[in-house]
């Protein structure tokens, strides 16, 4: 029986309400219980902060895209590798787009302890198992893209959502995913026409439907299967100026929609990265910060949680299933592009992209990503990301928490852009005083995500039952304090106990973890048609059979975390 | 100016990788400190003392500390790496990236150095007296951000690749160049004193090449646009000027379409062409050498 109890930190979980108490946390066999025996091994984290593991809702670190950023971009490796933090871990590499290794020892030396990879083209599930189960510690899972699937498109362009949920169930289960993924809604799909879909209007070639029909349709299947997580979406028109007017437009396809789930979630829509979808202006020489308008629809509308997508103003490694968006952005900057069609799914474009903080555009870009963290009313629906790595790698995360729990760290950088003028005349952030609390950024990175994936009983909270993810950050949160001492501590945390076992001491790595792969298995009523369907399109257009192409068994899933659904009725 | 002096002691097994050897990883330092510093080798950590005898003394700073590295530094990498003042002098052959993502100071290789010097130069001065090899003030691989800034002087030829992704800074080779020069430059200026073989300023943007001796083959994307008086090393020399690629995109800078320019020797002497026409006829009867047809099948 391993007891741990963690004696004497300010403790912030926002699941049982405690704001910054003193208390002690205990811990047997992997859970948060409330007392444990004499017998415990005890920490000490008197004048330091604790909170549950952080959950990660957005980031896109494994798979064919990822890997092929890792190919085709040896220079982001050139610098950075380091040797091992002890003999059991491995030497780490890359910046932008780290080592799988790099990847868990990085994550959960900030106190993550669960990483959702946000796309995953299921032709190329297989791949991002296998990627996933080499990233130590950190639980995983995966979501397959929909929304430019020509199942979903046929079922969807005729109303047929209760095709459509038997696909994504079976979908789900041969590629062993963990939601429902919507990027460019028919934009892509579009693409393999020379086309794109900016608008949720715009119709998609040959199938005939537009963007609102397919999100509104994925929503119904959603709920009608209960799943856990709602339609996590990339809306259409990402990163022009002047998007604004589409997000709120995608924003309001799910007005009306009652969520139908055993989990706890509240959303019907989660909308990622918003930063590159709030902008204003119509060209790069007027463009502006559309946060306000935004946010005023977020903070109104409870059935919706989003995501930031803070730039960072690093050098990194774009990459989307957003295909057309990627040819726009190697237009732009020049750089080196690759694209991949990936037959009846989706597909994916990867360019480097420099954020210079002497780019008037790049530092406008960074002022939104705060923007829409310090405007949400209700920081259990605005989750901090980077997108990793589209806004920039998320080992950068401690930056954005400083940047947005010290209103002097943020002036420091707002005051001292190239075009400051221009971009505090373009933003909203220098009237913006808000500093976010430890409370709220417990809200933000923990109990909201995990609230929002529809993992609440698990992750993000030290409620006894819960997983042990606990972590002990070398801060004081009485202060004082300043931005400095808030990246530095949050970089490295002091303990994290990752299902009650500690993995990281000090800042090293000193255990590889029990890292699971979570997926969701909806049970739905047999549906002939549908599975007619597959095995028909494997026959005709599919480059594999279908027995090279789920997702089975222990070399990808060595230790899974499935959690059912039962989506069946009465006949 | 203080010198210290490393002499290597014995062949490493494997490439020894020693990138403090620099004016700015020694300055400061005493020599048992010196001696103390990592090198790599493969995945092992071992210390300058273990490889090289340390004799002399360092100033304070880089700009005040001349290094002097002895022997034959053939299996050694990284030297020079990074440096941004002082001096470092190599008196023996040495391994690749000598001088690599320099920004300043002088570096003098007494011998040969093997590929990637001078790569993402951003300043300083890197003299090679003997042979430079492939990708010589280039990029890092898959990088599009090569020498920037600088100078580099071969007295002896250069392998292929020289100058890929050339964006600013001077290379001047007095001997002559191996395939592949200037490949993607957008700036930066090449002299070739010697020959070259082919694909001179293939996809090159912007920047300057200037070939005083042959070229096997000229690639189908320039364009002779007239004859310029050009100035090299003192010298003037009116040559023919072509611009190109023309297969890549141009920025315009005023209006005008900005490219990339070749200069050629005006009037080639007539040995030269017959030297070249022979060249080449070698190189068409190797190649035909190498696919003689199956005795049995017909060739058409």
């Amino acid at each position: 029986m391993a007891e741990y109890l963690i004696k004497n930190g300010f403790v912030f979980d926002p699941v049982t309400g405690v704001k910054g108490d003193k208390k002690d946390v205990a811990i047997r066999d992997g859970k948060i219980v409330d007392s444990v025996s004499s017998s415990a091994k005890v920490y000490d984290a008197a004048g330091k902060t604790v909170m549950a593991g952080a959950v990660e809702v957005h980031a896109h670190v494994a798979g064919p895209k990822v890997n092929e950023g890792r190919n085709y971009r040896p220079e982001d490796k050139l610098f950075g590798t380091r040797v091992r933090d002890s003999k059991d871990t491995r030497m780490t590499g890359g910046f932008s787009i780290p080592t799988t290794f790099k990847t868990g020892y990085s994550y959960a030396k900030m106190g993550y302890t669960v990483v959702m990879e946000a796309a995953m083209p299921p032709l190329y599930a297989r791949h991002v198992h296998e990627e996933m189960r080499d990233t130590p510690i950190i639980d995983q899972g995966a979501f397959p893209v929909f929304g430019n699937n020509w199942f979903v498109l046929e079922y969807l362009k005729n109303n047929e959502v209760e095709n459509t949920a038997a696909y994504i169930a079976w979908l789900l289960r041969a590629s062993k995913g963990y939601a429902v993924k919507v990027v460019n809604p028919g934009g892509t799909e579009a693409w393999a026409w020379g086309l794109n879909c900016l608008s949720v209007n715009d119709p998609v070639p040959y199938f005939d439907i537009t963007p609102a029909q397919i999100v509104k349709g994925l929503i119904e299947a959603n709920e009608y299967l209960g799943l856990p997580h709602s339609i996590h979406i990339h809306a259409n028109n990402l990163g022009n100026p002047g998007n604004f007017q589409t997000t709120l437009d995608t924003f309001k396809l799910a007005e009306g929609y009652k969520t139908n789930n055993k989990f706890g979630r509240e959303q019907t829509m989660h909308h990622t990265h918003v930063q590159f979808h709030s902008y204003g202006g119509d060209n790069w020489g007027n463009f502006e910060s559309k946060a306000d308008a935004i946010m005023d629809y977020v903070n109104a509308n409870p059935n919706l949680t989003i995501d930031t997508g803070n730039v960072t103003l690093d050098e990194t490694t774009t990459m989307t299933a957003d295909g057309p968006f990627e040819h726009h952005l190697t237009e732009l900057n020049h750089l080196k592009w690759a694209n991949v069609d990936v037959e009846l799914e989706t597909a994916a474009g990867i360019v480097p992209y420099v954020y210079s903080p002497d780019i008037k555009v790049c530092a406008i870009q960074w002022a939104i990503g705060l923007e829409l963290a310090l405007l949400a009313k209700d920081p259990m629906r605005c989750f901090i990301t980077t997108d990793h790595p589209n806004a920039g790698p998320f080992t950068r995360y401690p930056r954005i928490m400083k940047w947005l729990m010290s209103k002097e760290s943020r002036d420091e950088r707002l005051n001292t852009f190239k075009h400051a003028d221009k971009v505090i005349s373009s933003t909203l952030l220098a009237g913006l005083d808000r500093e976010i609390t430890f409370y709220e950024l417990a809200q933000m990175t923990r109990a909201g995500p995990a609230k929002a994936l529809g993992l609440a009983g698990t992750y993000g909270g030290l409620a006894p039952g819960m997983d042990a993810d606990v972590v002990v950050y070398d801060i004081n949160p009485e202060g004082p304090f300043t931005g400095e001492d808030i990246e530095r501590a949050f970089t490295d945390a002091s303990l994290v106990f990752k299902t009650g076992t500690l993995v990281v001491e000090n800042g090293r790595v000193i255990n590889n973890g029990n890292k699971r792969t979570l997926w969701v298995d909806a049970k739905v009523n047999e549906n002939a048609q549908v599975m007619r369907d597959v095995e028909e399109k494997f026959l005709k257009y599919y480059s594999v059979s279908l027995k090279n192409y789920e997702v089975q068994g222990h070399h990808y899933i060595p230790n899974p975390y499935a959690i059912e659904v039962d989506a069946t009725s009465e006949v | 100016m203080e010198t210290v002096t490393l002499t290597i002691k014995k062949t490493p097994t494997l490439m020894l990788e020693a990138e403090a050897i620099s004016p700015d990883g020694l300055a400061g330092k005493s020599l048992d400190q010196i001696k103390a510093l990592p090198v790599h080798m493969g995945r092992e950590q071992f210390t300058i003392g273990e490889y090289f005898d340390v004799t002399g003394a360092t100033s304070a700073t880089a700009g005040e500390t001349k290094v002097v590295v002895k022997g034959d530094l053939s299996r050694v990498k990284y030297l020079g790496t990074k440096m941004s003042a002082g001096e470092l002098v190599i008196e023996g052959n040495a391994d690749m990236y000598v001088g690599a993502w320099m920004s300043g100071g002088k570096l003098t290789a007494k011998g040969s150095v093997d590929g990637f010097a001078g790569t993402g130069m951003k300043g300083g001065e890197l003299l090679i007296e003997g042979n430079a090899g492939n990708y010589l003030g280039s990029a890092y691989r898959g990088d599009w951000r090569g020498m920037q800034a600088g100078l580099i002087r071969v007295k002896g030829n250069v392998g292929s690749d020289t100058g890929y992704f050339m964006n600013g800074g001077e290379i001047i080779i007095e001997g002559n160049a191996d395939v592949h020069v200037g490949t993607h430059a957008e700036g930066g200026k090449i002299v070739i004193k010697g020959n070259a073989k082919s694909r001179v300023g293939g996809q090159m943007v912007e920047g300057t090449i200037i070939l005083f001796g042959t070229v096997d083959v000229m690639m189908p994307g320039f364009k002779y646009i007239g004859d310029e008086e050009i100035e090299v090393d003192g010298q003037k020399t009116v040559m023919s000027a072509y611009i190109g690629d023309l297969g890549e995109r141009h920025r315009k800078r005023k209006g005008e379409s900005v490219y990339g320019k070749l200069y050629l020797a005006k009037a080639a002497p007539a040995d030269a062409g017959a030297s070249r026409d022979a060249r080449l006829a070698r190189a068409r009867e190797a190649k035909k050498a190498r696919f003689v047809p199956v005795e049995g099948t017909t060739s058409a």
